[in-house]
């Protein structure tokens, strides 16, 4: 054990708090060990959801209170080690390196110690205190096992705090540990894991080699170590500093010692073995425990897809009928209500100024924020699945289907959310880990037709269809999804060579759902939602306004109109004139603006009138295609806002535009084609 | 058991309910980074949870169940192994 020992500067008795300095907590460990639930527990709302500089991984910062002084604390990405494998790996060990945290808080699995001990492994031999919080103990103990506290802390060399996060359960004990480590109370020696006896000479040699050679803020030990494993990171970054000859030698070692990845897992392996060999007792295997039981359903290969058929049709069987009726009273009384009292508060304000608000601002915004019942419901149901541990298991039994398109399992999760809103659903792509299956998956988000699609969809198919309206619906669904199936072929082959991505993913234990976890998800998804709402939304629908208004006020003479005219020749192409050509064209700032906008340029207003004058206006031919136009459609104006950000380039959400425009002008086209020549 | 233990062969090869020990991975840098860091090192007792001859096998290795790809399992080689 002591042989790298030696070389670490033992870290906590070296480091004194800076007075002057708010004491920072990284909050590290495995996904799925409770990481957030610790966060949210402590800092509550004082917390600030961001991106990572650069990258598309979620960042949380929040500040609490100890003793009366204030401190940061920081949510880390979950990572279940810290070799350079995936972007949240280097964000997290970069941050422990660079920011060197007063505390690190790794957060361990009670009732999965021997896997999530393999962070800890790591991060046992980082500059940083260290603290082990030990978590879901009341799942060990439903399962029989005992962990000997003392004996894992004197094993380790560091504090070990028993938790239950989702109870609040020894939240102020570890409080009162970080204290103690924070004023230097409580000393830790921390005892590290070595490599395997074949390679040690080979980790000696690489660091003699390389010292002096290593910037800041790495420790030299670490690099080697991290060079042996093969990490791509800090193998790159070394080739930059070090001297040709330096670089030559390290690397015939390296050669030499080519299965030195496995040797050093190997060995953290055997050092968590020893621990868990001294401090766990296990009960004698035998009873079946209940993840097995439901997995032999929920997983199978068949009964799994007829389980998830089911699952999705009671979601949105709840989600639309609670959701749809407060949608509806909130579209007459709310924004309705709001419209009437605003338009008589502003009676003596200039006429445009009360067209602004309630044209463009109510109109545009105000019938956005309608759908967030629906979507808050949709958001609860795909959590509560999310934090059973149902989700991974969808996946799973998809991941056949998602493969013929280049997609993943996990890109089922996004494609879900997507009916509920395309925005969250873009951002929902992140949980893929291979780069090329979350871009492919961003691009094929928007043909989910979204609960806003449904809504201009059943409003129109209504008017036009009467009791077939909801075959007519359904089928334009089905139409989408099969769409959304030959474009990921497509692309697939087209942009990635059709290369397949692998997959791995852990299959958690199913538990009882926390509902903390489930509020707050449905909480942040709506904020963004409502952000968007705010921002792009509300810009769009201003310009959007703005073109309906000039030159002179009127709408049939307006930019817009023009713009609508002038194009034409195209609409009439899938049967559209210049009416359903702007209506389509609206849709691009929020979906449903398609029915407000042909309220007004029809002069109609909306419900029963509206849908009167379209049946008198309009053939069913052309009510088809302005449906399937409107079904495929580029992306509402947040979506391609959301696809900038998370793609990090305009080049994909470009190809994604322009694609969508292709497909949504081919099919409207020839849905029309055949209607007319079937005298629908 | 049809097949004799002892001998070598893939995770794939493995009937749901069976035993084996892993022996040694193939595949790159970023493959066996990932499978290690689960748990997936020479010597480690793996079982086989289901393997129904097409999709995503699920394993169970030190106490989790991993899903993986068919492509992926067939980099990993084990050997069977009774209890
Ligand atoms: N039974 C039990 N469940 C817990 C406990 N702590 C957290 N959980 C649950 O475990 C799940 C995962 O918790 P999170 O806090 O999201 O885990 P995380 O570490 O942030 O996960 P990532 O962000 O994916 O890395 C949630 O469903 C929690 O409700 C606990 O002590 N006992
Ligand atoms: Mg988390």
């Amino acid at each position: 054990m002591k042989e790298i020992a030696q070389d670490f500067v033992p870290i906590a008795t070296a480091k004194t708090i800076n007075e002057h300095k708010t004491p920072l907590i990284a909050l590290a460990g495995q996904p799925n060990m409770g990481k957030s639930t610790l966060f949210n527990l402590l800092t509550g709302l004082n917390q600030h959801v961001g991106n990572w500089s650069g990258k598309t991984v979620e960042r949380r910062e929040g500040t609490f209170a100890l003793n009366g002084q204030t401190v940061r604390l920081v949510d880390l990405p979950g990572t279940y080690s810290l070799t350079a494998n995936s972007p949240e790996e280097v964000i997290a060990r970069e941050f422990i390196l660079r920011e060197q945290p007063d505390v690190v808080v790794a957060l361990v699995s009670a009732a999965n110690l021997e896997r999530s001990l393999y962070l800890v492994a790591e991060l046992i031999s980082l500059p940083s205190p260290l603290i082990v919080a030990l978590n879901m103990l009341d799942v060990a103990e439903q399962e029989g096992l005992r962990i000997d506290v003392e004996i894992l802390q004197a094993a380790l060399g560091v504090p070990v705090v028993p938790l239950v996060a989702t109870r609040a359960q020894g939240v102020q004990e570890l409080l009162n540990v970080i204290r103690n480590v924070l004023n230097g109370e409580t000393v830790l020696m921390p005892r590290l894991p070595e490599i395997r006896a074949d390679h040690r000479q080979a980790l000696r040699e690489i660091s003699h080699l390389i010292s002096g050679y290593v910037p800041d803020p790495y420790p030299t030990e670490w690099v080697a170590l991290k060079l042996l494993e093969g990490d791509s990171e800090l193998t790159q970054l070394m080739q930059r500093q070090l001297p040709e000859e330096v670089e030559q030698a390290v690397h015939n070692i390296l050669i030499q010692h080519d299965d030195a990845l496995m040797a050093v897992a190997s060995g953290r392996y055997e050092w968590i073995g020893r621990i868990i060999r001294a401090a766990v007792e296990r009960p004698p295997i035998g009873q079946i425990s209940l993840t097995e039981k439901l997995d032999r359903w929920a997983a199978h290969p068949f009964w799994g897809l007829i389980l998830l058929g089911l699952v999705l049709g009671v979601v949105f069987w709840v989600t639309f009928s609670i959701g749809s009726p407060i949608q509806e009273w909130l579209t007459t009384h709310g924004i309705g209500g709001l419209a009437s009292w605003v338009s008589a508060a502003l009676q003596n304000a200039p006429a445009w100024t009360r067209s602004l608000v309630v044209d463009g601002i109510l109109g545009g915004v105000g019938s956005v924020l309608t759908f967030l019942p629906i979507l808050a419901i949709f958001f609860g149901a795909f959590g509560l699945l999310e934090d059973v541990g149902y989700m991974a298991r969808a996946a799973y039994v998809m991941d056949n289907f998602m493969h013929l398109m280049g997609l993943h399992g996990k890109s089922f999760l996004p494609l879900f959310l997507g009916f509920g809103c395309n925005v969250p659903a873009v951002m929902g792509s992140r949980v893929i880990d291979s780069e090329k299956s979350r871009l492919l998956t961003i691009l094929v988000t928007p043909f989910i037709p979204c609960t806003a699609r449904l809504a201009v969809v059943a409003f129109i198919a209504a008017a036009f269809f009467g009791r077939y309206a909801t075959v007519v619906s359904l089928g334009y669904v089905v139409l989408s999804i099969v769409v959304l199936f030959l474009s990921g072929i497509f692309l697939n082959r087209l942009i990635f060579k059709g290369e397949r991505s692998a997959f791995i993913m852990e299959m958690p234990l199913y538990h009882i759902p926390n509902w903390r976890t489930v509020g707050l998800l449905v909480w942040q998804r709506s904020l963004a939602f409502i952000q968007k709402a705010g921002t792009t939304i509300l810009s769009f629908s201003i310009v959007l306004w703005v073109l309906t208004v000039l030159p002179n006020g009127k709408l049939e003479s307006s930019y817009l109109a023009l713009f609508g005219h002038w194009i034409e020749p195209i609409g009439n192409l899938m049967g559209l004139d210049w009416r359903l050509t702007v209506a389509l064209l609206s849709s691009f700032v929020a979906k449903e603006n398609a029915i407000a906008t042909l309220g007004i340029v029809l002069g109609s207003g909306e419900g029963t009138a509206l849908a009167q004058t379209l049946i008198a206006a309009y053939s069913h031919a052309s009510a088809l295609a302005f449906l399937a136009a409107t079904m495929l459609f580029v992306p509402c104006a947040a979506t391609v806002a959301v696809m900038r950000q998370e793609t990090g380039s305009w080049k994909w959400t470009f190809l994604n535009i322009s694609f969508m425009l292709i497909v949504s002008f081919a099919f409207s086209g020839a849905i029309y084609w055949i209607a007319t020549s079937l005298e629908v | 058991m049809a097949k004799p233990n002892g001998m070598d062969c893939s995770l794939i090869d493995l009937q749901t309910g069976e035993h084996a020990l892993m022996v040694d991975m193939r595949g790159g840098k970023g493959l066996v980074g990932r499978l290690t860091s689960l748990g997936f090192t020479p010597g480690v007792e793996l079982t086989m949870i289901q393997n129904m001859g097409r999709g995503p096998l699920i394993v169970l290795v030190r106490d989790t169940r991993i899903a993986l790809g068919r492509g992926e399992a067939a980099q990993i080689l084990v050997k069977r192994n009774d209890r």
